[in-house]
């Protein structure tokens, strides 16, 4: 066991890293009491909190609804993201002074902006100037935060994948006489695309954690909304918590396993350059996954 | 054309935002930099706690945790911050979950730093008889934040957008009022506007200058 920071441990390190292990546990074991004395002092620890968990009702009628709109709002919010960041992230890149200014403008500011914001104002803009029905309003002004915020960093990503191409690839392109719409469609995006799957992946674990701002702030009826009901109804404040907390973290779990399995594959893959962009080189240049959700949860290393 | 801003106290709330940021800025830095050198220590059992928490927290949604600091930790297990008054309670609740979450964050960006590090510099540090502490704290710590200034930027804009998160347990920060003027003025499209401009401001300086920070105290090599 070695690392670059510290060798190989001898006798004294053996047992400097032993007393360590043993103070650090007992740390832990101590906060785990602490927790646990808690939760027995409030009865969080009978059969009557968890046991709605073990029973269908509390999931057909509250988790699993919950959870798919919460699926729902992603899976919309990625798909329209998606094609929208593509074009604005192109259009950054273009010749023409004024569409990289226009697209630049867009980008940063959709990027500066919380999600929160974009949600209770696209609540309200839904309500004051369209006919969309206050059932639908929710996930209409979470999906359309999403994409406005989702579009200028899946920008940044694609503007990102293109420029990380080596140049010689626009160069022999324009050799053999491809006009620039050519050169972007098929030599620069089927490579580019390749490159920032995994990245791509990892900003819908964002969009999926960003969803559950719809549930606090305007109703939307998705899991952490559908907790709220259900710990009002079983009384299980915390158990629901954790219940929940647990199906985000599998959910996620899931998306990043996706993702990194992806990586691994396209970079085995012939077709591509080899080359794929690391979500977390993406932030380095500037783009950063994050409204309420933070870092894309994929930069796991 | 801004009457609709009277009887408001938006500068006041954007200082609630700027105090939210600032305080659970240091809270996450020195929290994450704890737990970036846990997950390269030498002790197997606080790295796996800092893997652990890292991959845990990460996957979680901040309003999730937020909101779990409010009914969770202080209406159930009692967890009162030290302050009877609601108000503040609910703030320092915020700044927990806020540190809680960003930490995560933070050890990331710096042990993607720490791996900026030539191997040799290390070797070097240990063959003059340097401990792991000493390596740690004189030559690689130093260095990995010099090189991650810039993804620390992006962590902190990230902060301060995330703060508006804390509007779901009733902290008066820009969100949050926000929400009540939206819903109480017709000028929507206006009130939008202010609150957006007021966050372009918050984060727009901290990019540039950071990213210049970053760029002139990088290491060369």
């Amino acid at each position: 066991m070695s690392s670059v920071l510290y060798d190989t441990p001898g006798p004294r390190a053996r047992v400097r890293n032993i007393v360590l292990s043993v103070v650090f546990a007992a740390l832990l074991v101590l906060l785990v009491w602490w927790v646990w004395q808690k939760m027995d002092d409030n009865d969080l620890l009978t059969s009557a909190q968890w046991s709605p968990f073990t029973e269908s009702d509390a999931w057909t009628t509250y988790l699993l609804p919950g959870l798919g709109n919460t699926l729902k709002a992603a899976a919309l919010a990625m798909v329209i993201a998606l094609p929208l960041g593509a074009v604005l992230g192109i259009a950054r890149l273009s010749d023409h002074r004024t569409v990289r200014a226009a697209s630049g403008t867009i980008v940063e500011f959709f990027r500066a902006i919380p999600v929160l914001l974009l949600i209770l104002f696209a609540n309200q803009f839904f309500s004051d100037s369209t006919n969309v029905t206050s059932e639908d309003r929710p996930l209409y002004a979470v999906v359309t935060a999403l994409v406005l915020y989702n579009a200028a960093v899946l920008a940044e990503i694609v503007r990102a994948g293109i420029l990380a191409l080596p140049k010689g690839q626009t160069e022999a392109a324009y050799a053999i006489g491809l006009r620039k719409s050519q050169t972007m469609s098929s030599i620069l995006l089927p490579q580019a695309v390749t490159a920032m799957l995994p990245a791509i992946v990892s900003q819908l674990v964002v969009i999926v954690k960003d969803t559950a701002l719809g549930g606090v702030m305007i109703g939307f009826t998705e899991l952490l909304n559908s907790r709220g009901t259900l710990a009002a109804n079983y009384a299980n404040q915390i158990p629901s918590f954790i219940v929940v907390a647990i199906m985000y973290i599998v959910l996620n779990f899931l998306l990043t396993s996706f993702a990194s399995w992806l990586e691994k594959r396209l970079r085995r893959s012939k077709r591509s350059t080899g080359a794929v962009l690391d979500p977390s080189s993406a932030a380095v240049d500037g783009t950063f996954g994050a409204g309420a959700g933070g870092a894309p949860g994929g930069t796991a290393i | 054309m801004f009457d609709f801003l009277e009887g408001y106290d938006v500068l006041g709330a954007f200082w609630m935002t700027v105090k939210l940021t600032a305080l659970s800025a240091v809270g996450s830095l020195i929290w994450g930099t704890l737990l970036a050198a846990m997950r390269v220590s030498p002790v197997p059992l606080m790295r796996g706690f800092g893997t652990a928490y890292v991959n845990i927290v990460r996957n979680i949604p901040l309003t999730v945790i937020i909101l779990f600091c409010s009914l969770g930790l202080a209406d159930v297990f009692g967890v009162t911050m030290g302050s009877d008054d609601f108000k503040i309670q609910g703030f320092r609740l915020a700044v927990f979950g806020l540190v809680a979450y960003t930490a995560a964050f933070v050890c990331e960006a710096l042990r993607s730093g720490i791996n900026t590090v030539p191997m040799g510099q290390a070797e070097a540090a240990r063959a003059i008889g340097l401990n792991f502490t000493q390596t740690l704290r004189l030559i690689v710590l130093p260095q990995a934040f010099r090189a991650v200034i810039g993804p620390l930027a992006n962590v902190l804009i990230a902060l301060t957008k995330n703060t508006t998160v804390a509007a779901a347990i009733g902290v008066a920060e820009a969100a949050y009022l926000m929400k009540t003027m939206i819903e109480n003025e017709a000028q929507t499209l206006l009130i939008g506007a202010v609150f957006a401009f007021g966050f372009v401001v918050l984060t727009l300086p901290t990019g540039l200058f950071l990213g210049w920070l970053g760029k002139r105290l990088a290491v060369k090599r």
